[in-house]
């Protein structure tokens, strides 16, 4: 039973999250805000998508670290794998984003620091796999790529978190121009979108297993 | 200990530089002619904001043009020879220091040459120039790592360019944004919060460099 639980549980969890979401994410009733109206639904799929994006980067950034203190090949595999599953949902994030963002501001993309600053962090990571297929030799790509990792995870994190906030003109919630306020959040909608978050970011550890074990078969 | 190690690295990054001038005059000569394809593309009527833009990419490509050959202009031979005397975090800090000199020198002389042709479109002065300077530091401070970092891959030109278009962009973007509000004359009260962000990531970029380097020094 122990062991059921510790293997499958979280998964399943992840997965009836998502359920979960899905379904009463059309079935609840949200406030309807001028501009967004019932568009706000996309709310529990899009941004979930950037909450399990980044959680995987942070993953990646921790065994970065990891690796260069004790430098175990096993934690640089995971931390490769760990930056192309957030590159996957980043994308997805990118293509749920700009087909809300149509419906919404009227265009598929609008001069926004977030959308900037998610396109610059994609950018950056692909710029890291494409560093990690230029070396040949295994103990190098691991060593430099981590101190790569390292520095542009740190250097967009604060890009990300500081600088449109600074700005203050995006059009996402919390910032001025915005019609829509994260105070404005209202209980429903918390009770669909923590659970798609928590749902996502479940799947997506599960998906970064799977490719882990993907990576060591086929290395073998 | 540090201090004199640093001093000598220094003193001998000069000394190389000076000793191959091809160096010196090709960023020189790179940052004339792209202004000057600039402004016989453009001519001399554009407005406030494509001056300011176009400012800044010329100078951001001739940076990564400068910076990106500080550690492949010495052999093999002698890096292992550095490596037996010198420590990492004096390497590191050596070359920091070399190149925010360079790109500052790099950045009056750009601004010097693009006001000559494309006119001198920044109203507040003072502050268009304690911009520039800080962003010619914290550009050579980022550049500098990824020159590194690059240099270890072997693969020099292609990835300096990739690897540092991300990481650069967010200092560019407060810098441009900065400098827009110079352009425009708005006193140095409109842009301290972005200032100071630009100083915090320079810190940060120098803090990481040195804490990564010794990574990449050691093979």
């Amino acid at each position: 039973m122990k062991f059921f639980l510790i293997n499958y549980g979280w998964k399943l969890l992840g997965i009836t999250l998502i359920l979960y979401a899905v379904i009463f994410g059309l079935l609840i009733q949200v406030p309807d805000l001028p501009v967004i109206h019932q568009s706000l639904r996309s709310l529990f799929y899009h941004v979930a998508m950037w909450f399990t994006m980044f959680f995987l980067f942070l993953i990646s950034f921790v065994f970065s670290i990891c690796y260069l203190s004790g430098f175990r090949l096993k934690e640089d595999i995971l931390a490769l794998e760990a930056a192309k599953t957030a590159v996957f949902f980043g994308i997805l994030g990118i293509i749920t984003g700009m087909i809300w963002a149509k419906y919404t501001w009227g265009t598929w993309w609008v001069n926004d620091p977030k959308l900037n600053g998610a396109a610059v962090s994609l950018i950056a990571y692909f710029a890291y796999l494409v560093l990690r297929s230029s070396i040949d030799d295994i103990e190098k790509k691991a060593k430099i790529s981590a101190v790569y990792n390292i520095f542009a995870f740190v250097l967009l994190l604060i890009f990300i978190g500081v600088l449109p906030r600074l700005a203050q003109d995006s059009l996402h919630p919390g910032n001025k121009g915005s019609t829509l306020t994260v105070t404005e959040l209202d209980n429903t909608i918390r009770w669909v979108f923590y659970p798609s978050v928590l749902g996502w970011i479940l799947v997506g550890t599960w998906l970064l297993q799977l490719r882990v074990r993907i990576h060591n078969l086929s290395k073998k | 200990m540090l201090y004199n190690e640093i001093r000598y690295l220094i003193a001998k990054d000069i000394q190389l530089e000076l000793r191959q001038k091809y160096a010196l005059n090709g960023i020189v000569l790179y940052v004339v002619s792209s202004v000057f394809i600039t402004y016989l593309s453009f001519g001399d009527i554009i407005n406030s904001t494509t001056w300011n833009a176009l400012f800044w990419i010329i100078f951001l490509f001739s940076a990564i043009n400068a910076i990106s050959k500080s550690f492949i202009q010495e052999n093999l031979a002698r890096q292992l020879y550095y490596y037996t005397l010198a420590s990492p975090v004096g390497v590191i800090l050596s070359k920091i220091i070399y190149n925010i000199v360079l790109t500052i020198l790099l950045a009056l002389l750009n601004y010097a040459i693009y006001s000559i042709w494309m006119g001198d479109n920044a109203i507040n002065h003072g502050l268009f120039i304690c911009n520039l300077l800080l962003g010619a530091t914290g550009i050579a401070s980022v550049l500098t790592m990824v020159a590194a970092i690059a240099w270890r891959s072997h693969n020099n030109f292609t990835l300096m360019a990739i690897l540092s278009f991300p990481l650069v962009l967010p200092l560019l973007l407060s810098l441009i944004r900065v400098s827009a509000k110079a352009v425009v004359g708005d006193g140095f009260a409109t842009s301290v919060n972005i200032l100071f962000m630009i100083i915090l990531l320079n810190f940060i970029a120098i803090a990481l460099a040195v804490l990564l380097f010794p990574y990449l020094w050691k093979d």
